[in-house]
């Protein structure tokens, strides 16, 4: 009895810490509609304050605490910044801009706060005056977890107190449901959306700050804790505290009992639990439809075709690419297999947005899947290259399938958070199954047949697989059946009225997006001779997405000029300190300033031309 | 007071409005008639400055407001109220309310709680309730007050008349005319004609984004092929 008492003591103790970064994420969603991704570097930064302070202050109780919550308030002025520079010029941004400006963000904190604390993680001093253990039922119950248990409630009474007592409080709440007509009404949105942000960001420090005594400060500490915390927000339902609340609760609690039948269930356990929500809640708990009035108004520009112009550019980079292992190195092979590879993942992931309007946040699940399904046909199945190439696709497929019938049964951000969902599982399954994957070690020895191991042979076999992959992708989206896609893209209500299946072709425009995803990711194994579990992370989906934006999403060539160009970048700029400083610098300097991607420069700089040139 | 002059406005590539002109003078009731999709909404959206693409003049007490910030024309004194109501269904009609207050000016009428509240009855008795759980009329009564909470000059009153049951169509009617008795002015936007003729001074009638009438009721009354082409259905 004792023992699970203590069992759910510690899961709601985790709650609390939960709690607070859920709330401050789904406040600032409610408010901005930006999916903050940023939020984990706020969290982070909150712990690595609260250390300094605390071992600089050295004050007892009071020094402990009056550190814990300055750090806190600290964050909320390192939140005021990163929306006054970087978010508020991106409020009317398609979502995958402002998800790719965060995680910007989120590169740049990292590499601040490694040249700030170093990469060494800090032990936290335990909190004076609640440094031992009390005796509950026979169980050792931490001191400070039953000081957490009661903070969380307490911060959402304070919320609750401050959204309904306040006349700010219920400005958030207005603007939540409808932010124009809140402007409409007079109140300056530019101001309300910047307190929200200090809101958010305070609550994310503070239970980045609070976590210091129970757990390390690292480096870490951001990505391992946004997976979870978006989780929570979208199953409370977004925009909602108290669900928030209710959401870390029912996480926490059951993994902490699920643990005890299951031990390997943590990693995947919130992602089910989402998944299950939000199909029978597509909204979660108390989550609503939001107002769509004041987001982007223009609707999106359909695809140009290819003018003869770029088409003979595009057949001529074709050429170029088909003839040159004739005249380079090795290793600027090895490069552009890397390239083929990124460009077909990325048309695939276009294909899903641009032409399918579903934005993926885990487009990396079906290239990862792709990859070990050609690893695993080869050492488990012993199959050769060719047949391990030709049916690793179909496993893609199949999981894409899979995945997708949920997908599609939503819309917007909820659906982009089910496919994260979707590709953590899938990431928590390959971590934890050793014997079937190898889990964290990953599957080796994946290399080419002995006719192919050549760099140049596999070269070419590199290109056929994704030059053919490209190209049928975009025969697809130019098909009846792609052209009913972007039907459902732009007005699923008139397609509907004209008798089409919406969720059928989304279904299957989903599939098709995830098997070319898996092809890259076979032709993606061979080249390297493993994989790991990186290929289905969270950084590979969100490498798709840059490469995407990076391109231009309204363009054809986008995707392809996107991912070049990022696979070019990385492979520069890695092999310097601080990259992500520079990486995260060059995402932002897109988003802002060329916000229609390369292609669009391009095309903006050719009409300037002829303008001139007229 | 208020004065538009070769408006034009686009959704995305939609050419939607081409030189709208129109004027609404001091303690007037005006009504801008069209049919379903002439171009009404955006008018009133666009001097609200609820459309991201728009060109011309709109002058407002002598300043330009076109392209500025809806909250800093809303505070300049014009107040919206749109047509698909948009109250705030998770907030109590009180807090609805409190959402619009703004702080009195001293060239329009002040508005408070207890006057709205005598001013809409139906909205006293339901003061705690959650704007979800009105009625549509008494969704319609609650965007109106508070629009007025923010003490307005002018109104924009788009298509209040629509979808709700006769008998509160009487009392808008009636809620007009205590408007323009307090000395506010009114821009409403119709499609119903016998309405408008109700309750405002003079009309202008809008087709395909573009001014076809402008003029009394009056002189519509007399040449009614006027209505016919731009109006029936
Ligand atoms: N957000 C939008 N995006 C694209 N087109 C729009 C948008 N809003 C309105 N339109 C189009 O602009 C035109 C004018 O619309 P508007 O709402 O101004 O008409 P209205 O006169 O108010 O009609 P109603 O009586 O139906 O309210 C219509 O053809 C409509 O389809
Ligand atoms: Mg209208």
């Amino acid at each position: 009895m004792g023992f699970y008492l203590a069992q759910l003591l510690t899961g709601l103790a985790n709650a609390s810490s939960l709690f607070l970064i859920a709330s401050g994420l789904s406040i600032i969603f409610g408010v901005t509609r930006i999916v903050n991704f940023a939020h984990g570097s706020f969290y982070m930064v909150g712990a690595y304050l609260a250390y300094s302070l605390v071992t600089w202050l050295d004050g007892g109780i009071l020094g402990f605490w009056f550190s814990i919550v300055l750090a806190a308030l600290l964050v909320g002025v390192i939140g005021l910044v990163v929306e006054l520079i970087i978010l508020r010029r991106i409020y009317h941004a398609p979502e995958l801009f402002q998800l790719v400006a965060t995680f910007g963000v989120v590169l740049i904190v990292q590499d601040a706060t490694l040249a700030i604390w170093g990469a060494e993680d800090l032990l936290g001093p335990r909190a004076p005056g609640l440094d031992s253990a009390v005796r509950i039922l026979g169980e050792p119950i931490p001191e400070y977890d039953l000081a957490l248990i009661a903070i969380g409630p307490a911060v959402l009474l304070a919320i609750w107190l401050v959204f309904h007592r306040t006349r700010w409080g219920v400005l958030v709440r207005a603007a939540t449901q409808d932010r124009e007509m809140v402007g409409a009404l007079g109140v300056n949105q530019a101001w309300l959306f910047s307190a929200t942000f200090i809101l958010g960001s305070f609550l994310a420090g503070l239970g980045g700050a609070l976590q210091i005594p129970r757990e390390a400060v690292s480096l870490q500490m951001d990505l391992s804790i946004i997976g979870e915390a978006f989780v929570v927000t979208v199953i409370g339902g977004m925009g909602s505290v108290s669900g928030a609340f209710i959401a870390a609760v029912l996480i926490s609690v059951l993994n902490a009992f699920a643990i005890l039948i299951f031990p390997q269930i943590s990693i995947v356990l919130p992602f089910v639990v989402m998944a299950v929500v939000l199909i029978v809640r597509p909204y979660g708990i108390f989550g609503r439809p939001g107002s769509e009035h004041g987001g982007t108004e223009d609707p999106d520009q359909p695809l140009r075709l290819l003018s003869g112009k770029g088409a003979m550019m595009l057949a001529a980079a074709v050429m170029a690419l088909a003839l040159s292992p004739v005249f380079v190195a090795d290793f600027t092979m090895i490069l552009l297999v890397d390239v083929m590879v990124a460009t077909l993942f990325a048309v695939s992931l276009h294909f899903m947005m641009g032409v399918g309007g579903m934005v993926s946040f885990g487009h990396a699940a079906y290239f990862g899947v792709g990859a070990y399904a050609a690893a695993m046909a080869v050492k488990l199945l012993g199959l050769g290259m060719i047949p391990a190439m030709l049916l690793a696709p179909f496993g893609a497929a199949l999981a894409a399938l899979f995945f997708g019938w949920f997908c599609v049964r939503l819309s917007g951000v909820y659906l982009a958070m089910l496919t994260l969902a979707a590709a953590q599982i899938l990431w928590g399954v390959t971590f934890q199954w050793q014997d079937v994957t190898g889990g964290d070690d990953g599957i080796l020895g994946v290399w080419p047949a002995a006719w192919a191991s050549s760099d140049r042979v596999y070269f070419y076999i590199a290109f056929a697989l994704c030059i053919g992959g490209i190209w049928a992708l975009r025969r697809a989206a130019h098909s009846p059946f792609g052209y009913v896609l972007r039907g459902v893209r732009d007005s699923r209500i008139r397609a509907e009225a004209i008798g089409v299946d919406t969720r059928f072709h989304q279904w299957m425009g989903f599939t098709v997006a995830g098997a070319f995803a898996g092809l890259a990711g076979v032709v993606f194994a061979f080249s390297k001779g493993s994989v790991f579990p990186d290929a289905l992370g969270i950084a590979q989906s969100i490498d798709g997405l840059i490469m995407v934006l990076l391109g231009g999403i309204h363009a054809l060539a986008g995707p392809i000029l996107g991912a070049a160009a990022f696979v070019l970048i990385e492979d520069w700029v890695t092999r310097l300190d601080y990259w992500r400083v520079i990486f995260g610098g060059i995402i932002l300097v897109i988003v802002l300033l060329a916000p229609d991607g390369i292609a669009g420069g391009v095309n903006r700089l050719m009409r300037l031309l002829r303008r001139d040139a007229a | 007071m208020l004065d538009v002059k070769t408006l034009t406005a686009r959704y995305g590539r939609a050419q939607i409005l081409s030189d709208v002109t129109l004027s609404v003078g001091e303690n007037e009731v005006v009504a801008l008639l069209g049919r379903n999709g002439a171009g009404k909404s955006t008018t009133i959206k666009s001097v609200m400055g609820l459309v991201q693409h728009v060109s011309g003049q709109v002058t407002y007490d002598g300043q330009a407001i076109l392209g500025r910030a809806s909250h800093m024309i809303c505070r300049a004194g014009l107040g919206y109220v749109p047509e698909e109501r948009r109250i705030f269904g998770e907030l109590t009609v009180e807090e609805n309310l409190e959402v619009g207050r703004r702080e009195p000016r001293a060239d329009a009428p002040e508005w408070t709680f207890e006057h709205l509240f005598e001013l809409f009855p139906n909205l006293a008795e339901r003061r705690r309730n959650l704007g979800k759980q009105l009625s549509g009329g008494e969704q319609q009564m609650l965007t109106i007050a508070r629009t007025l909470m923010g003490n307005p000059r002018l109104v924009l009153l788009d298509e209040p008349s629509e979808g709700i049951a006769p008998v509160i169509v009487e009392q808008m009617a009636t809620i007009i005319g205590e408007l323009k008795r307090e000395g506010l002015s009114v821009l409403i936007s119709e499609q119903n004609l016998h309405f408008a003729r109700i309750v405002s001074d003079r009309a202008y009638i809008i087709e395909k984004g573009q001014m076809r009438y402008e003029g009394s009721f009056a002189h519509l009354d007399a040449h009614p092929d006027i209505s016919t082409r731009y109006l029936a259905v």
